[in-house]
C-alpha cells in the first residue's frame, strides 16, 4: 500500500510585499493560512500548483506545503512553516500581528 | 575618510536607474522571476522567510555620522525601523517592499552607499579590522588596501561570473580581528626583514559545509604587487574552479583538490604576466585613496576627567574595562558599543541607536563609526576625556553594556526567523544564553569567551571558529543542535571540533551551561580562557559534561 496523502496547501511569497500567502478555494492568494485550500489529494495539489506556477507575475517561489486539519483548524507539520504562517520569533512583526 | 567621487557617483546611479526600470519590468510582467532573481541579487535584494531583504554594503566596515543617520532613516521609512548588521560588514533591511527598494537604493546613493556586490558570484564586500586606523598593534590601516581592492573588483568584466562568491578580508595587524584565514583570500600585514610593509597572503580559508583553515601562499608580498597578485589568485581560480558543484566550487576545494604548490605555481605564473601591465596606475591610486585615509587631527586635551569618572563610578569603569581597547594614541581610546544587550537580537540597532551613534560619533569620534564582524559599532577615535559623556549617553540608549568578548556578546546569524536557507532558529538560542549568564551573574566571571551560532550549514554565524560553536539543524523536522568546541578565528585560527550528538532547542542552553560550569572548575586559576582550558585539557572533559548520561552509563 502506498503511503497516506498528507494534505497540502499552495504556498508562496507575494511578490510585491515579499509575505508568504496562500491560494485560497476562490483561486485568490490569502495572507492567513487558516483561509487556504486545504488539498486531500495528490491529483487535485499537483494541478493546483502548476496552476500557480504560471502566476508568478503575483507570487514567488510556488510550492506545496504539508499540513494537517484538525476540526478544520489547519495545523502545519514543520516548523519552518508554523514560522512562515507566523513571523519571527524575536520580534513581534509579521502575521503574528498583521493578521489580527 | 574614502569620499565617492564623480565616477563612482554615476556608476552608482546608472546602476540605480537600471535597477529601477528592473523592477518596473517584473511588477508589470515583462520580466519572470527567473529573468529577475539574478537582477535583483546583483542588487543586494534577498527574498527571505517572511518578506524581501536588502542587503546593503558597509565596505571595510567603516562610515561616518551622516551615513548611520541615513541608514536610520531608511529603516524608519521603508522598514520596520531597525537594522540587523552582519558578520560580514553589511547592513540588512528584513522588511522591505519591491516597490520602494529602487528608492532606498537611490536614499543610499545620496551618502554613497549601495547593495552591489553583496550577493552573486563575484567579490563580495572587501572585509577589514575594525580597529583599522586607530589600533595601537597596527602596522599600517588596511583600508586603503581594502579601498583599492574594491574600486578593483566592483564590476570588474572578468570576475562577475566566478564559479563561486569571493571573499577577501585584510588586516593591518599582527592581532588578526578580520578572520582573514577564513576567507578565500585573507590579507595579513606583515614587515619583512628590511622592516617594510607588505602582506602574508591566505588563500582557500572559508567555514561552510567544509570548513578549512586559509594557508598560507605568500609569506610576504610588497604591498606594491598587491593588485596583479590578487588578480593572478582570482584569475587562476576562475579558470580552475568547478562549476559542475556548486558544494566544490569555492577556492577552498580548488586548492584543496589541486594542491597549494600548484596554485602557487600558477598564480606566479600569471603574476609575472600581469604585473607589468599594470604599470603603476594602481599605484598611483592607492597614493590618492591613502590621502584620504588620513588620519584625523588628535586632540590634546586632559584626561583627568576620565581618570576621574573610573574613580568614582563602578559602572563607568566595568564598561571602561570591558568595551575600551588601546588606541595607537595614549590620550584616546576605541570604543565599541555592544548591540547585545542580554536578550537582544545580536547586531540589531534601532532607528533611534543609529542617530544616537551617529551623533557621538559626529561630536565626539571626529565622524568614524565602523561596523565589526562581530556585530557591533565601533568609535574609533575617541579622546579619553569624553569617555564618560559617551557612556552616559550611550547608557540612556540601551547601548552602553559592558558585554564586549564575553558569553553574551554571541555572534548569531538571523536564522530560520529570517533566513529562506536556514535548518534552524539561532537569535533564540543567543537571547537564552545571553539572558540566562547574565542571570547568574558570572559574566565577568567567565571572562573571555566567543560564543558564534549558525542557522545552517553555510556558517554565516561563524560558529567553526567560536570557541563555543552552535550550529542549528533540522533533524526529521525537528530543530536540533550541535556544539563544536575550540574554534579560533584569530591569526591562530582552528576550526572547532564537534562535541557529540546534537541536542534540541530546550537542551541547548543547559548543555551551554554544563560546558561552563565544566570549564569554571577545570581552569588553572582566574586568567586561564576557556580556549586555554580547552587546548591544555582537550575535548575529552568537556564531553563528559556535556554528555552526563554517557559517562553514567559506561561507569
Ligand atoms: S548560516 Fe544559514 S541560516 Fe544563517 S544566515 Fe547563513 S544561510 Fe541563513
Amino acid at each position: 500500500m502506498s503511503k497516506p496523502f498528507t494534505p497540502k496547501v499552495v504556498t508562496a511569497n507575494a511578490l510585491l510585499e515579499g509575505d508568504v500567502v496562500y491560494l485560497d478555494a476562490t483561486g485568490e492568494w490569502a495572507r492567513d493560512l487558516q483561509d487556504a485550500d486545504v488539498l486531500e489529494d495528490q491529483a487535485s495539489a499537483e494541478l493546483k500548483l502548476l496552476e500557480a506556477e504560471a502566476r508568478s507575475h503575483e507570487a514567488v517561489g510556488v510550492y506545496l506545503a504539508d499540513v494537517v486539519l484538525k476540526d478544520s483548524y489547519i495545523e502545519t507539520t514543520h516548523f519552518r512553516e508554523t514560522f512562515r504562517a507566523k513571523g519571527p520569533s524575536n520580534y513581534a512583526h509579521g502575521k503574528q500581528v498583521e493578521l489580527k | 575618510m574614502y569620499q565617492y567621487n564623480d565616477f563612482d557617483r554615476d556608476f552608482l546611479a546608472e546602476r540605480n536607474a537600471q535597477f529601477r526600470a528592473q523592477v518596473e519590468r517584473r511588477i508589470d510582467g515583462s520580466l519572470t522571476e527567473d529573468e529577475f532573481k539574478p537582477l535583483r541579487l546583483m542588487n543586494g535584494l534577498y527574498l527571505q522567510l517572511h518578506a524581501y531583504m536588502l542587503r546593503v554594503a558597509i565596505p571595510y566596515g567603516t562610515l561616518n555620522g551622516g551615513q548611520m543617520r541615513q541608514l536610520a532613516m531608511i529603516a524608519d521609512r521603508w522598514d520596520k525601523g531597525y537594522g540587523h548588521f552582519t558578520t560580514r560588514q553589511n547592513i540588512q533591511y528584513n522588511w522591505p517592499e519591491l516597490r520602494d527598494v529602487p528608492d532606498m537604493l537611490d536614499a543610499l546613493g545620496e551618502v554613497g552607499m549601495h547593495a552591489i556586490q553583496t550577493s552573486g558570484n563575484t567579490i563580495r564586500n572587501v572585509t577589514a579590522d575594525h580597529f583599522a586606523g586607530a589600533a595601537a598593534d597596527e602596522i599600517e590601516d588596511p583600508r586603503p588596501t581594502a579601498e583599492l581592492l574594491r574600486q578593483w573588483s566592483t564590476d570588474h568584466p572578468e570576475f562577475q561570473f566566478l564559479p563561486r562568491k569571493f571573499k577577501i578580508a585584510v588586516t593591518g595587524s599582527p592581532n588578526d580581528r578580520a578572520v582573514t584565514k577564513a576567507h578565500d583570500i585573507g590579507l595579513r600585514m606583515v614587515r619583512n626583514d628590511a622592516g617594510e610593509p607588505g602582506f602574508e597572503v591566505i588563500i582557500g580559508g572559508g567555514l561552510g559545509r567544509t570548513p578549512m583553515v586559509g594557508k598560507v601562499l605568500r609569506e610576504f608580498l610588497p604591498k606594491a604587487d598587491l593588485l596583479p597578485y590578487c588578480e593572478a589568485i582570482v584569475s587562476v581560480y576562475n579558470l580552475l574552479g568547478r562549476r559542475d558543484n556548486k558544494y566544490k566550487a569555492r577556492i577552498k576545494i580548488t586548492v584543496h583538490e589541486n594542491g597549494l604548490e600548484t596554485i602557487h605555481d600558477l598564480v606566479e605564473e600569471r603574476f609575472a604576466l600581469l604585473r607589468p601591465q599594470f604599470k603603476g596606475v594602481d599605484q598611483e591610486m592607492l597614493a590618492g585613496i591613502e590621502a584620504q585615509f588620513a588620519a584625523p587631527e588628535f586632540t590634546t586635551a586632559s584626561v583627568a576627567p576620565f581618570k576621574d569618572a573610573y574613580h568614582h563610578d563602578p559602572v563607568f569603569r566595568s564598561w571602561v574595562d570591558t568595551n575600551i581597547t588601546k588606541h595607537r594614541n595614549d590620550d584616546y581610546a576605541i570604543v565599541s558599543i555592544s548591540l547585545k544587550s542580554q536578550g537582544q537580537t545580536p547586531g540589531d540597532a534601532t532607528s533611534e541607536q543609529m542617530r544616537v551613534m551617529a551623533e557621538l560619533a559626529e561630536e565626539f569620534a571626529h565622524n568614524e563609526l565602523r561596523i565589526s564582524h562581530e556585530q557591533n559599532v565601533i568609535l574609533p577615535h575617541v579622546h579619553k576625556s569624553n569617555l564618560p559623556a559617551i557612556h552616559a549617553k550611550l547608557k540612556e540608549n540601551g547601548l552602553a553594556t559592558a558585554n564586549i568578548g564575553l558569553i553574551s556578546d554571541i555572534i548569531a546569524c538571523p536564522g530560520m526567523d529570517y533566513c529562506a536557507l536556514a535548518t534552524a532558529r539561532s537569535i533564540p538560542v543567543a537571547q537564552q544564553i545571553a539572558t540566562r549568564f547574565h542571570e547568574l551573574k558570572l559574566e565577568h566571571e567567565i571572562g573571555e569567551l566567543k560564543i558564534k551560532i549558525s542557522g545552517c550549514i553555510n556558517a554565516c554565524g561563524h560558529h567553526h571558529v567560536g570557541h563555543i560553536g552552535i550550529l542549528g539543524l533540522d533533524r526529521a523536522g525537528v530543530e536540533n543542535y550541535q556544539i563544536t568546541l575550540g574554534g579560533d578565528g584569530s591569526e591562530t585560527a582552528t576550526i572547532g571540533e564537534r562535541a557529540g550528538p546534537g541536542f534540541a532547542y530546550d537542551e541547548i542552553v543547559p548543555a551551554v551551561e554544563r560546558l561552563i560550569y565544566a570549564y569554571l572548575d577545570l581552569r588553572e586559576g582566574e586568567d586561564e580562557t576557556f580556549l586555554q582550558t580547552y587546548r591544555r585539557l582537550g575535548l575529552a572533559p568537556f564531553k563528559s559534561a556535556l554528555y552526563p548520561e554517557a559517562k553514567a552509563n559506561a561507569a
